[in-house]
């Protein structure tokens, strides 16, 4: 199956009751799929005049305490910052998925990891953070679905499942069953309590974000801090492959991960002893494990289809224990094994006569 | 007779100014819900507008919305609620300019939710500019010389765009200065709701609503301008009516 379709599939698994969508490639197959697969189970699909609609078609689903969820490419997911911030301050849950292409502007529609400080940093105007999940294969399109409408519904936010063309676009054999691990626990999808459900029996309910007396927005800030705190401590997820006796680390989500891990492969074929953090979950970022480690590595790479974005949060968090450089590149290039390989011999400054 | 609030509005007082159409359209609003004894089933999209903070008078379920973007927001609680009715509050800044797309499509759609659009031709709650709605010549704060149609288009017609897209069952005009106006407003108010009932297709009731803060008037200067000046711009009446016929609260 393909990565656009695992994921859409994941989402009808994990009971999402609603999907909005504009098309925009290099994600069509998501609301062409979700457009056949929803009206069969009984559930909702509209396509929306906009990306701007879409976004509010999600939150008009949420309030009432459904499972929904949008999907689109960058200059798509650049419009619904508006909703994203809308769904943040009144404490909604939603899962957006962004198959990241080549940008500014329009850009192309080629593989790309540049939308990660839009992602990761907010987007949207507001004190707020998005769940931000990276899927490095079709299997976790599929199962990061379940965890995103987990996280969404345990702490009443959005969350974003952070991929790309490739593997949206990518075949690879697929599982379909439902997923034990990434998941968040504990998580009540009943939203009766909460939710907008008519005043009956009870005084009426209201979601907003305008907060005008003396204070108010100020207290539930902290409120969503606090929130953001929380998730922080308990959400962060990442793989390590050889690190313990590694002098160069590699970090590299996503796409770039399953090539950092090929690399680090050949580099330690040739006596290189390199190894791989793969953040999972790009926000809350693996900020306490690079603390804990960097200082035990010669040096430490960062991978990504942008111009230097990851990285930053990477130095945040290494606090020049270790040099930490970049490499990447942005426009539909994909970096290869190779490349990587030599790169990775150039910046640990060995001199090699093969 | 003894003064008796609609149950669908909360006992409180409001931040309109003296004059203003908002509480009247509020109450309307209330009353046919209370008629129609739906109270329990109703969920409502409040504007970004004067109308903000329409959730806090009114006593059922209501959500926020940004500006403009009500009529998705309720897509998504009508396609996800079937059984409930769903309405929008939307200003005409926030229907008319902002929210011209939303609108649109989900009156193409044929959205089974009630639209009731206020129009007082400027955006009052940012200080009275010019709105898509504001009459030629018109002074507004954006528009200091008045509103010229070379430089700033004519007055927009909602109600008779929207007639025209199949969608719409239910499409109204109707103002708010004069008792007699008011009963009319109710009547095209209940027959939004009866039209979402029957799920015949999406419904919207313009209201020529005073802004007196907004236009710099009295109150009273404010009703004969909606009479002398709004009217003969935006004439009144029932445009399109698909449902099938209701029969009217006496
Ligand atoms: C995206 C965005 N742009 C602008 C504003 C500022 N704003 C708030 S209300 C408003 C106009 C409201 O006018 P209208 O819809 O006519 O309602 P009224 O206040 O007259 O009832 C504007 C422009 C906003 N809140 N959000
Ligand atoms: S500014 Fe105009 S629309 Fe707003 S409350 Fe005052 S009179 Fe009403």
């Amino acid at each position: 199956m393909a990565g656009n379709h695992a994921l859409a599939e994941g989402a009808i698994q994990a009971g999402c009751d609603a999907y909005f969508g504009y098309p925009i490639t290099p994600q069509n197959e998501i609301p062409e799929y979700m457009a056949a697969r929803m009206p069969e189970e009984g559930r909702v699909f509209v396509q929306s005049e906009s990306e701007l609609a879409a976004i509010s078609m999600v939150m008009g689903a949420a309030v009432t305490g459904k499972r929904a969820m949008t999907t689109s490419s960058s200059p798509g997911i650049s419009l619904m910052q508006e909703g994203i911030s809308y769904l943040c301050g009144c404490e909604l849950p939603a899962v957006i998925a962004n198959v990241v292409r080549g940008g500014p502007g329009l850009g192309n529609i080629a593989a790309a990891q540049s939308d990660y400080f839009q992602a990761v940093k907010g987007g949207g105007h507001g004190d707020y953070h998005l769940f931000v999940l990276a899927p490095a294969s079709v299997q976790e399109m599929f199962d990061f679905a379940f965890w995103a409408f987990d996280l969404a519904f345990k702490y009443r936010n959005p969350v974003m499942i952070l991929t790309d063309g490739l593997i949206g676009q990518m075949m690879e054999p697929l599982t379909i069953r439902e997923p034990s691990w990434p998941r968040a626990t504990p998580v009540s999808f009943d939203a009766r309590d909460w939710a907008l459900t008519g005043a009956a029996g009870r005084p009426p309910r209201s979601f907003k974000s305008l907060f005008l007396g003396d204070g108010v927005l100020e207290a539930h800030n902290a409120k969503l801090q606090a929130k953001y705190a929380r998730a922080a401590a308990t959400e962060v997820r990442y793989e390590t492959v050889a690190t313990e006796d590694a002098q160069l680390l590699l970090v590299a989500y996503g796409i770039m991960a399953r090539v950092c891990r090929e690399t680090v492969d050949r580099l330690r074929a040739r006596g290189i002893k390199a190894g791989l953090l793969r953040p999972l979950t790009l926000w809350p970022f693996p900020t306490a494990w690079l603390a804990a480690h960097a200082a035990q590595f010669a040096h430490i790479l960062v991978v990504e289809l942008s111009c230097g974005q990851m990285v930053e949060d990477v130095q945040l968090a290494v606090q020049a224990r270790t040099p930490v450089s970049f490499y990447g590149r942005a426009g539909g290039g994909i970096v290869t094994c190779q490349e990587l390989t030599a790169v990775a011999i150039e910046r640990l400054g060995i001199k090699e006569t093969s | 007779m003894k003064y008796q609030p609609p149950h669908a509005l909360q006992p409180v007082s409001t931040h309109y100014c003296a004059g203003c159409g908002h509480g009247v359209a509020h109450r309307l609003i209330c009353e046919v819900i209370d008629e129609l004894g739906i109270r329990e089933r109703v969920l409502a999209v409040a504007p970004v507008g004067c109308a903000v903070l329409a959730y806090d008078y009114w006593n059922f379920d209501v959500t926020e919305a940004a500006h403009g973007r009500a009529p998705a927001v309720a897509t998504g609680m009508k396609r996800c609620n079937p059984d409930k009715l769903v309405f929008t509050y939307q200003g005409d800044g926030d229907l008319a300019a902002i929210g011209a797309g939303e609108i649109v499509n989900a009156a193409n759609r044929g959205e089974l939710i009630s639209v009731f659009f206020i129009n007082n031709a400027n955006y009052g709650m940012t200080g009275g500019q010019m709105a898509p709605t504001t009459l030629l010549g018109q002074k507004t704060t954006t528009s200091p010389a008045g509103r010229v149609a070379r430089r700033e288009g004519w007055p927009m017609k909602v109600v008779e765009m929207l007639t025209q897209l199949d969608g719409v069952a239910f499409a109204a005009r109707c103002a708010l200065h004069t008792p007699k106006h008011i009963r009319d407003a109710k009547r095209a108010i209940h027959t939004a709701f009866v039209t979402q009932m029957q799920e015949a297709g999406f419904a919207i009731v313009e209201l020529l609503a005073a802004c007196p803060v907004g236009w710099g008037v009295t109150p009273i200067q404010a009703i004969e301008l909606v009479e002398q000046q709004m009217i003969p711009v935006y004439p009144l009446g029932v445009f399109k009516q698909a449902s099938s016929p209701v029969s009217l609260p006496s």
